[in-house]
């Protein structure tokens, strides 16, 4: 058994697939974080228009399954409309488009998270802050989102442990993360695929058990007493 | 204190008409409130009062009708309603100070954003406000660590910051214990006794009586008398009035 350990982890650079995977997952994070605060404020603010967009945009993006959006970014914005994201090579590319599904994908549930925490906020805020001046990107910048984050912490850690595992689907554009090199070590080592499992389902729980704890722990640490 | 109407009222109301859905809210409302007045708006649950109050600042927009406030109408939204509001101090029932910032962070915070003042400039008015409301100990807590008294008297200070030009109140002590009312009434009664112009919906009579110039009195969405306190407790013309006096005076 060690021997087998010793043997897979020498013959394939498991840590390295893994680093990609964690690349992914962060950078993922930080631009679903940004752009799902931007549709919430858009679905709460008082311009039609904006509301329309980001209802639309959310209904289709998130009923798309995440393999059809990652394959549509690498065949139809890169072989098909040329778009690489400023990468060079085919790897760089696709680590990119990867980038923007994964972001384009995982920011509705951001967004939707979001929106219930809006929701927790007692309207007296926002019309106390309305009645002292306040602009629209105030009121949500510095009275609403502050407190709706605070209340959806739990929520979002259970999306950015989904957006870890869902990074596996990068496979689908080779994406040399985890997951593909499951897939390597599982055609090649067919003999010891208990074991290759093992490591690899052990592996996303070691990345996605700290996020949910601390996520947690920041989730009480944070809140806001009413 | 004699009611009376100047060219340079703080607040104008015309034929204002609000509806929520099928029900007539506010019915053809006119008045003008001069500058350094103190009025109280009575009546019983439902009047309109409080709608009244808050379309003064439009968190309730209206109808029909035209609100002036210091000679300006009131702008429909955007860039000039915020500047109009920022001039109007409100006082809600429920306090509504920021659950997330600590008592003297909320009432700095429009002074540094709206107002672009300074931090330290800021803080310091700040610490001047809570000192005068009373709770400049309790500077550095959450809302939710003070009394009901306290929280109002936070709020009052909040909405001050911003040297406001009229301070709205609407229902200020209804939310509070009986124990705290007096400290908030206090607080009121010393701002109007500075000369601030004050609109205040209120069911405490002492207050009317004490401080107030004169009495609106709403039932129905209309404003069924409009006179001095002493005139409106002893001499009630309208049966609505006699009959809203004879409920609440008796106990």
């Amino acid at each position: 058994m060690v021997d087998d350990l010793a043997f897979l982890f020498d013959k394939y650079n498991v840590v390295a697939a893994f680093w990609v995977t964690v690349q992914l997952a962060v950078l993922s994070a930080i631009g679903s974080l940004i752009w799902g605060t931007a549709l919430a404020a858009m679905r709460v603010s008082p311009v039609p228009i904006m509301r329309g967009f980001a209802a639309v945009y959310i209904n289709a993006v998130r009923n798309t399954p995440l393999t059809v959006i990652l394959v549509g970014s690498s065949l139809g914005l890169w072989q098909t409309l040329g778009v690489t994201l400023a990468g060079e090579r085919a790897t760089e590319v696709n680590f990119r488009l990867a980038i923007l599904g994964l972001v384009a994908y995982t920011s509705c549930f951001v967004c939707e998270s979001l929106r219930s925490g809006i929701n927790t906020v007692h309207v007296g805020q926002a019309e106390a802050a309305r009645a002292l001046g306040l602009n629209f990107g105030q009121v949500l910048g510095r009275i609403v989102l502050p407190q709706a984050f605070r209340s959806v912490i739990g929520p979002l850690a259970s999306v950015l442990i989904a957006l870890t595992k869902n990074t596996t689907i990068a496979a689908a554009i080779s994406v040399a993360e985890a997951a593909a090199l499951m897939k390597t070590m599982v055609e090649n080592e067919a003999h010891l695929l208990f074991l290759v499992t093992v490591i690899f389902a052990f592996g996303f729980v070691f990345l996605t058990l700290p996020t949910g704890l601390i996520l947690g722990w920041v989730s009480k640490k944070v809140a806001v007493k009413r | 204190m004699t009611v009376e109407t100047s060219t340079a009222a703080m607040i104008k109301a015309s034929e204002v008409n609000k509806f929520f859905g099928d029900l007539h809210v506010l019915k053809d409302i006119n008045f003008e409130v001069p500058r350094g007045q103190v009025v109280v708006v009575l009546g019983p649950s439902g009047s309109g009062k409080s709608t009244l109050c808050r379309a003064i600042n439009r968190l309730e927009p209206v109808n029909s009708g035209v609100i002036h406030v210091d000679g300006k109408e009131l702008p429909k939204e955007g860039k000039a309603l915020a500047a109009l509001r920022a001039d109007v101090g409100m006082v809600f029932q429920s306090f509504n100070l920021f659950a997330h910032k600590t008592i003297v962070d909320n009432v700095m915070l429009a002074p540094l954003k709206v107002r672009k003042q300074k931090k330290p400039e800021a803080r310091e008015s700040a610490m001047q406000l809570l000192e005068r409301v009373g709770i400049a100990d309790q500077s550095e807590k959450y809302p939710a660590q003070l009394s009901g008294g306290q929280q109002q008297r936070a709020a009052i200070a909040r909405a001050l910051a911003m040297r406001p030009k009229v301070m709205m109140f609407d229902e200020p002590t209804s939310a509070l214990d009986p124990e705290m009312v007096q400290e908030v009434l206090d607080v009121m009664t010393n701002l109007a006794k500075e000369g601030m112009t004050m609109f205040v919906v209120t069911h405490e009579m002492g207050f009317a009586r004490r401080a107030a110039h004169r009495v609106m009195f709403m039932a129905d969405g209309e404003i069924v008398e409009d006179t001095t306190p002493d005139d409106f407790f002893t001499n009630p013309k309208s049966d609505r009035a006699k009959d809203f006096l004879s409920k609440i005076l008796t106990h």
